[in-house]
């Protein structure tokens, strides 16, 4: 399991991927965020969650600094970020802080919500604090 | 191009109703007509804002039933769903069937019936917008609020008590509008200490769900003379659409569709941020009236707070946003509310607006769909 961004023809990156980047262009690579860790932007803890949702639910907006903050594996050019939302593992949290992605096997409970149970993926990436 | 002109306009009660769709659509749709004099028969075209009728209550095809309900036939329909920005969506639409020639007479009647859903069903519906990436961890707009507020807050040293004093001041204007879901006043300390729905934001900081419908009547301003002299005419108009997913937004605080609608309502009109007297702002929480006032140049950014603290934004402050009670005090039936917003302007311009009549020759309203996702924004000027 990954967490994948792609990064585009004119570096940019994004998570998640799409099509197209900004400027109409075309994917390049991908890049697993989930080597990396992120700071918390902003965080929020919801109390009224819909069906199928634990509640509460924290909620995180976090930033990796993919090309500055380099993964186990990989050197790095260049100061490239990316931001992707996420549940947190904790309320416990403070903007700033450092977290990582923790892969869980269900977010939600797929068929409780209105969307199509097989119309998504419902496995990702919880942000633990370092 | 000939300017459209608005002759009529009407709004159900707001709240918690036992009709249905199609119901309230007529209710809204009939009372439109006759604030105007027109006949159904008279319509060339007639449109239906609505985000999720199908998802809420099994009933699709709507436009259809409400030309029927209302005989309406053989006009064209067609329904407007760009979420909670499908009223916004459909004044554009309005304006373009007018401005284009290919209807001498168009209605636009926006509606949602929500309340028989529990909370957490109507959310999930809302919801849907979202993106699979956000959607599987449980992402609702109400978060989105939250996650923006504590951003906003942290970032421009803003007081907490500044979001509060937005809900004060709107639940304060809704107590003058007869069809608002709430007509009562809320002081700072019951906002603040109301239960966290998604912190820092509390109950109060968000609008409730609502059953409801508003209607316009558009038409050529030529054509609008031959029923009326009070009229508004539609100066501007822009729409504009934002990232789908929220996150990949260079600045949370900034909403482009809000900035991109707004510059080419304001090119188009002529007028700029100085000439608004009045606006409709999309408040389905607190923290967007603030985004919306910075976005729509009333405010530089960071500071739309300090206005609010000011009373800039008050009835009888220098501009006043959200006399209607704003969805927070008037509700938020999703299709509905876009349409309500340029029923406000609308009254406002012709001096039918009652206890809230402000001075105002040019309004605006800013309806915004998802979180900023799409925005359509209107300027409206009094006719001559």
């Amino acid at each position: 399991m990954t967490m994948e961004a792609y990064r585009y023809e004119d570096g940019s990156i994004s998570y998640p991927g799409h099509p197209r980047g900004p400027g109409g262009t075309e994917p390049v690579e991908t890049i697993d965020l989930s080597e990396y860790t992120a700071e918390v932007v902003t965080w929020t803890t919801s109390t009224a969650t819909p069906p199928g949702v634990r509640e509460p639910n924290t909620l995180v907006i976090v930033e990796f600094d993919v090309d500055g903050r380099q993964s186990d594996s990989e050197g790095g050019s260049g100061d490239e970020t990316v931001r992707a939302i996420g549940q947190a593992t904790t309320d416990d949290l403070e903007t700033g802080d450092t977290v990582r992605p923790v892969h869980v096997e269900e977010l939600r409970e797929p068929g409780a919500g209105i969307r199509e149970p097989d119309s998504q993926e419902w496995d990702g990436y919880r942000f633990e604090p370092v | 191009m000939e300017r459209v002109a608005i002759i009529g306009g009407s709004m159900t009660q707001f709240g918690q109703r036992e009709d249905w769709i199609v119901d309230l659509l007529s209710e809204a749709g009939l009372a439109c007509l006759e604030d105007a004099g027109v006949e159904a028969s008279a319509l060339d075209h007639l449109y239906v804002s609505n985000m999720a009728s199908g998802e809420f209550e099994g009933q699709t095809g709507v436009m259809n039933a409400l030309a029927h309900d209302i005989d309406a036939m053989p006009a064209y329909t067609q329904r407007i769903d760009q979420t909670s920005s499908s009223g916004g969506a459909g004044i554009y639409a309005a304006w373009q069937s007018i401005a284009s020639g290919a209807s001498e007479m168009t209605m636009l009647v926006g509606g949602e019936k929500m309340t028989h859903r529990t909370t957490g069903e109507s959310t999930d519906v809302i919801a849907s917008l979202t993106h699979p990436a956000e959607y599987k961890h449980g992402v609702t707009l109400p978060s989105f609020a939250g996650l923006t507020a504590r951003h906003y807050l942290e970032r421009f040293d803003a007081p907490r008590e500044s979001l509060a004093k937005v809900a004060v001041k709107n639940h304060k204007n809704g107590v003058d509008n007869p069809h608002a879901q709430f007509q009562k006043e809320v002081d700072l300390e019951t906002v603040l200490e109301s239960p966290i729905v998604a912190d820092p934001l509390r109950l109060y900081d968000f609008c409730p769900i609502t059953d409801g419908s508003a209607a316009l009547l558009f038409c050529p301003e030529s054509v609008a003379r031959e029923y009326t002299d009070e009229y508004a005419v539609i100066a501007g108009i822009d729409g504009a659409t934002d990232t789908h997913v929220v996150h990949e937004r260079e600045d949370p605080t900034v909403m482009g569709g809000v900035v991109e609608s707004g510059e080419g309502a304001y090119e188009m009109s002529g007028y700029g941020p100085d000439d608004i007297d009045v606006a409709e702002l999309h408040d389905m929480f607190t923290i967007l009236e603030f985004l919306q006032m910075e976005g729509l140049g009333f405010a530089e950014q960071g500071k739309a707070w300090k206005l609010v603290e000011e009373g800039y934004t008050d009835r009888d402050g220098e501009l006043p946003i959200n006399t209607s009670g704003g969805l927070k005090s008037k509700g938020h039936p999703l299709g509905a509310s876009g349409v309500a917003q340029g029923v406000e302007i609308y009254e406002q311009l012709v001096d039918e607006a009652g206890p809230r009549q402000v001075e105002a020759d040019v309004g605006l309203c800013c309806n915004v769909g998802g979180f900023g996702n799409c925005v359509i924004t209107t300027i409206m000027e009094a006719g001559q």
